[in-house]
């Protein structure tokens, strides 16, 4: 009898249990862990697909076509959010190229930016965005890095009014303009807020995410592995004995536990260019989380081996 | 952007090193054969100018600068706004640049300046030939295939080098280095970004070409 993906498991009820049942050899069938956005009601899955730098490769066919795998992967295993934005580079007509080509899955939710200084060109460069996404409105617009935030957020906010948008939000990352973040969530209806959190960057956990779960604001995690560097300094490290308790083949694993079982944290959005970590990432959304106290024990010994 | 200082460079590098070795290699499969003509035509300018520089100083200094102002106005638009640009936007601008230098290159050669006397005029061919024949092998050399190769005519880096090069033996004026001097820089910065080891061997170019420029003699040879 497999667990329910949504399932917090302290580690001894999780021991108990696992001693009880038998493991799943695997759990790849399993639905992927849903999370409630908390202004709608909206069911979105526990892991994303981020595209900063993994999907600019520009015109190269050979790249797309890879970049178009990994998208085919993401949506094969459950996956639904995708999340870009016009400063990525090519990556917006990356996704379009490889949503096309996959027929145009239903399932895509689409999580855009807005990111110009001019408020004036907000409603531009959103439609160039949607053009490259080939898609007929985004779920999430959000403004990148609170860029102009006092001119996009209203017309975000029209936009949603009018139904041609699902979501508005605000994105920071490596905690940057904590205090001016923290003044718009409290003072907007926000869907979403973006931020960087992970085992060893954990400034969130003091302000911004108990101030969404009081504001009920989602909340989309980047940089969950530092874009690659905290994984290559666990790299070659044995996985300690809990891991095996969460299900985890890997530290990709164990990093987006962590980080998807905060109780406010909707989703988080790990970026990469190879299906086997695509696959790898989404099998964190499968399975028993930590509770409070084993999150604890991973950051400690994440931070004591990274 | 708020709180800049707490930016690294790193943090501007939007596309990974394996994406900007493969924009050469695109570069390559589109060009070829070009390539070794290219190289072949800047080692027999290289060639002549160290032979006899004074038989025809002022045609063969003429050729050289509209071969470069073609080198570097092809670079600009084919190589930088057309392949880097969509992966690295700041370089949009860098291509009104390249645009630029290929129009001062071709003033320059409506009154080309005389060649430098023998060891400058020798240690500026000397980085002709390291941009033109050398660059190249520095793929190789770092491990990656040598369809990612870099060549002048194609590439900025060694069009860069090339150019060093024949500023120094043309003992050109002044205000013909910055844009060169300027995209070393840029070169060697986004390398060290990359972990790229020419970054070194940008600003080695370009340090050597700095020192014959500053204590070669400028005076004419012919």
């Amino acid at each position: 009898m497999p667990f329910p993906a949504s399932t917090v498991l302290s580690r001894r009820a999780w021991l108990a249990a696992a001693a009880a049942l038998a493991v799943p050899a695997s759990r790849a069938a399993e639905p992927l862990l849903q999370r409630r956005v908390p202004s709608t009601g909206d069911m979105l899955p526990a892991v994303g697909l981020g595209t900063w730098i993994t999907f600019n490769v520009g015109a190269d066919p050979v790249a797309r076509e890879a970049c178009t795998q990994v998208v085919k992967a993401f949506f094969d295993e459950g996956g639904r959010m995708i999340d870009s934005s016009p400063m990525y580079g090519s990556s917006q007509p990356v996704i379009g190229h490889a949503l096309a080509k996959l027929g145009r899955p239903a399932a895509v939710y689409s999580a855009e930016k807005v990111w110009t200084g001019d408020g004036a060109r907000g409603a531009a460069q959103i439609e160039q965005s949607r053009v490259h996404w080939g898609v007929p409105r985004f779920d999430l617009l959000q403004v990148h890095n609170l860029l102009a935030w006092e001119a996009h957020l209203p017309k975000l906010f029209e936009m949603k009014a009018a139904g041609r948008l699902r979501h508005v939000g605000i994105t920071t990352s490596e905690g940057r303009r904590q205090a001016d973040f923290e003044r718009v969530m409290r003072s907007q209806p926000l869907d979403f807020v973006q931020l960087t959190y992970n085992p060893l960057d954990r400034e969130a956990e003091q302000r911004l995410l108990p101030l969404a779960a009081e504001r009920g604001i989602g909340v989309i995690v980047n940089r969950p592995f530092r874009e690659g560097a905290l994984l290559e300094r666990l790299a070659g490290r044995p996985l300690p004995g809990w891991a095996a308790e969460l299900g985890c083949d890997s530290w990709a694993a164990a990093v987006l536990k962590f980080i998807v079982a905060h109780p406010a944290v909707t989703c988080a959005i790990p970026a990469t260019r190879q299906v086997a970590h695509v696959r790898q990432n989404l099998r964190a959304a499968r399975g028993p989380l930590p509770d409070a106290a084993l999150r604890a024990r991973i950051a400690a010994d994440i931070a004591k081996l990274a | 952007m708020g709180e800049w200082w707490t930016y690294r460079p790193q943090d501007f590098l939007m596309f990974s090193p394996r994406v900007y070795a493969r924009l050469f290699e695109l570069t390559n499969a589109d060009a070829w054969p070009a390539q070794p003509l290219l190289v072949a035509a800047v080692l027999a300018w290289a060639l002549a100018a160290w032979r006899r520089p004074g038989a025809l100083p002022a045609a063969s200094a003429r050729t050289a600068l509209l071969g470069l102002a073609a080198a570097w106005a092809w670079v600009g638009w084919d190589f930088v706004a057309n392949r880097f640009a969509p992966v690295n936007w700041p370089a949009a601008a860098a291509a009104w640049l390249f645009g630029a230098q290929a129009l001062a290159l071709g003033v320059l050669a409506w009154r080309p300046p005389r060649f430098a006397l023998p060891a400058r005029r020798q240690a500026g061919l000397v980085l002709v030939v390291a941009g033109a024949l050398l660059w190249p092998l520095l793929a190789p050399l770092a491990g990656r295939p040598w369809a990612q190769a870099e060549v002048f005519g194609l590439a900025p880096a060694p069009t860069v080098v090339v150019t060093l090069g024949v500023l120094v033996a043309l003992a050109a004026p002044a205000a013909a280095w910055a844009l060169p001097v300027a995209a070393a820089l840029a070169g060697a910065a986004m390398g060290a970004m990359l972990g790229r080891a020419d970054a070194t061997v940008l600003l080695l170019a370009l340090a050597a070409a700095a020192w014959a420029r500053r204590h070669g003699r400028a005076a004419v040879a012919s």
